[in-house]
């Protein structure tokens, strides 16, 4: 078999960025928040200071490392809300069709029209900054896709002979569609949600950079982003960090998720083949 | 309720509603299975044996519907039981098997999985009593090593294997009534030959009642006591099964039963002589006015082409569907 770069690298990079934030209190060099020295202040890239310090003389290093747990946190459990949502939705309207299709495909088409980011932002505006609000802002409104797929796939898989066979046999419309529907959609809904981890740690960053997101001074990359602006030219390693930080991350999840879709996804592997 | 036959059909009408107008799929439908009988429903593709099966399970979905007359199941009228009731009636008390056994299973499920779930949700059963149960109904039908192929996903198995293990799920509960639509259409004839033997005994051992249908007059003879053949959505004839080979009364039976191959017969006749039945079924649509079999039929009358003939009973016993019949 061959080996898949994408697979490999994509999954690497996104276990070394949750590695990272589980051992954050051993990777770190100081506390994140506390050790602020102003005679440090301001210091570029060097053996003590691996990232540098910020303007209050924090170590940048520790804060990219306690930073991994707010982007990942909010990444994975926001994601999880979304996957969560756009299945039960998609996978019912699927399989049901009738009013309740109607109702979901609306409600889908409102979430498509309004970009996901001004929507969270306003449910940002009403719930105040904060993680839990991230969670909830981001958590509801990016589970268009993983609707629509889920739908799509519950409306073929409902005329396969072992979903009618189910019906046959007794088995009720719930069992039904986490037992004999849910696992043959897997894959799709997997890439997906891999995919929309990338984008909600980009959003969180965004919404951190306009002061929407963790609170200071607890270190998340997009705050660290936001705090380092002024500073950017003249200590640019203050937002080269922590950007490298996101890209790595998103890039991880963007080819982690390309890698699941050529495994799990039998067309595109016939193609290749 | 020992006299009341295990299942009984009464003038059961199937509606086809097509956004416009409401149409017979099949109507006049009458018959009743007793106890551990086998029962067969013969007709040529698209006459209604499918929608008369689905019927029987309360599965017409749109736009399919029950026009009218009356199913019980031991004396009880069941198609107007709540959705819920219904459902403890499929694969419990009425099971079912298909003729596409390539499809009918789960792929991303073990098999044994599939029978255990039989267990659990109609016996009530722990999945650690249902697993080892699976293994014993994979045994019963003959699967050898049983507890290592309860571990197997579908498309490690062969087309038979496959219909072994769905009979196995039908039969998982000890169903009264096993349906069998087209069981082994898809399968290779030596294969096919296994699958009904097995299928046949196992419901002979368990007391459990079949009802066979195919397209397939010979099959259906060899296995079932009585045989109901369907054209276009009546039954035209209702006989046993020996009866039925040695006097057809229906011209409809009759032509099926001249257009069967037959042993010697055939290797002296070659299969260019058998005879086939001029014409093609009518579209549901279109039925002919009186006996739907008229266009089709050398005896037909006038009488045959504007009333439609009432079901006779034979003095051998039987009922037949036909002005003239023999
Ligand atoms: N879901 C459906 N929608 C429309 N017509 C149907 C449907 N199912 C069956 N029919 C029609 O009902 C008739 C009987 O079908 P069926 O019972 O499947 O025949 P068969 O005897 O081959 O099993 C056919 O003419 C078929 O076209
Ligand atoms: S009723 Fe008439 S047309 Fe119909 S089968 Fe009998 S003889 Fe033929
Ligand atoms: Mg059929």
């Amino acid at each position: 078999m061959k080996l898949r770069a994408n697979l490999v690298i994509g999954g690497a990079l996104f276990a070394l960025a949750i590695l990272v934030g589980v051992l954050a209190p051993w990777l770190a060099h100081t506390d994140p928040v506390l050790d602020a020295n102003l005679l440090n202040a301001e210091e570029p890239p060097s053996w003590t200071w691996w990232f540098g310090t910020d303007d209050q003389g924090r170590d940048i290093y520790s804060r990219v490392v306690y930073g991994a747990r707010v982007s990942l946190t909010v990444g994975i459990v926001s994601q999880l809300i979304n996957s969560v949502i756009g299945v039960a939705l998609g996978l019912s309207a699927g399989y049901w069709g009738g009013w309740w299709d109607d109702v979901v495909n609306a409600l889908t088409n409102v979430m498509l029209a309004i970009p996901s980011l001004i929507f969270a932002l306003a449910i940002m505006a009403v719930l105040g900054p904060g993680l839990t609000s991230l969670l909830i802002a981001l958590g509801l409104t990016n589970w268009s896709f993983t609707c629509r797929i889920a739908r799509a796939s519950a409306l073929s898989l409902r005329s396969q002979g072992y979903v009618q066979a189910a019906t046959v046999l007794g088995y009720g419309d719930l069992r039904i569609m986490i037992t004999q529907l849910l696992p043959n959609m897997l894959g799709p809904i997997v890439v997906i949600g891999t995919l929309g981890m990338g984008s909600a740690v980009l959003s969180e960053a965004a919404l951190s950079f306009l002061g929407l997101g963790v609170r200071p001074p607890f270190p998340s990359w997009g705050s660290m982003l936001s705090d380092a602006r002024d500073q950017i030219t003249t200590a640019p390693w203050l937002s080269v960090f922590p950007g490298l930080a996101i890209f790595l991350t998103v890039l991880g999840l963007n080819l982690l998720g390309d890698g699941l879709r050529d495994i799990l996804d039998p067309q595109s592997r016939s193609r290749r083949t | 309720m020992t006299g009341a036959p295990l299942i009984e059909v009464e003038d059961l009408r199937i509606d086809l509603d097509d956004g416009s107008r409401r149409v017979a799929a099949a109507e006049g439908i009458s018959f009743r299975i007793d106890r551990g009988e086998t029962f067969g429903l013969v007709g040529e593709s698209g006459c209604g044996k499918s929608i008369t099966a689905l019927a029987l399970i309360g599965l017409l979905r749109q736009p399919l519907s029950i026009g009218g007359g009356v199913i019980r199941f031991e004396g009880q009228e069941i198609q107007h039981l709540s959705a819920a009731r219904q459902r403890d009636l499929r694969g419990n008390r009425i099971a079912m098997i298909f003729q596409e056994p390539m499809t009918a299973l789960n792929p991303v499920s073990p098999v044994g999985r599939q029978i255990a779930e039989m267990f659990v949700l109609h016996k009530g059963k722990s999945w650690r009593e249902a697993n080892q149960l699976a293994v014993e109904a994979l045994a019963s039908v003959r699967v050898s090593a049983p507890e290592r192929r309860v571990n197997d996903y579908p498309h490690q198995l062969s087309g038979g294997m496959r219909q072994r293990v769905m009979i196995a799920i039908a039969l998982a509960c000890g169903p009264d009534l096993l349906i069998a639509d087209e069981p082994t259409t898809a399968l290779d004839v030596t294969v096919q030959a296994e699958i009904i033997e097995l299928m046949r005994n196992l419901c002979a051992e368990r007391g459990t009642a079949i009802l066979m249908i195919s397209h397939d007059l010979g099959l259906v003879a060899n296995v079932c006591r009585r045989v109901a053949v369907m054209y276009a959505g009546r039954i035209v004839e209702e006989r046993g099964s020996a009866d039925i080979f040695r006097t057809p009364s229906h011209p409809y039976t009759q032509g099926l039963v001249d257009s069967l191959p037959r042993l010697g017969s055939r290797a002296a006749l070659g299969r260019s002589r058998l005879k086939e039945i001029a014409g093609v079924v009518p579209a549901i649509t279109n039925f002919p006015d009186g006996c739907r079999f008229n266009p089709r039929c050398a005896q037909a009358t006038d009488i045959c082409r504007t009333v439609a003939p009432t079901a006779d009973v034979l003095e051998a016993g039987g009922l037949v569907r036909c002005h003239h019949h023999a």
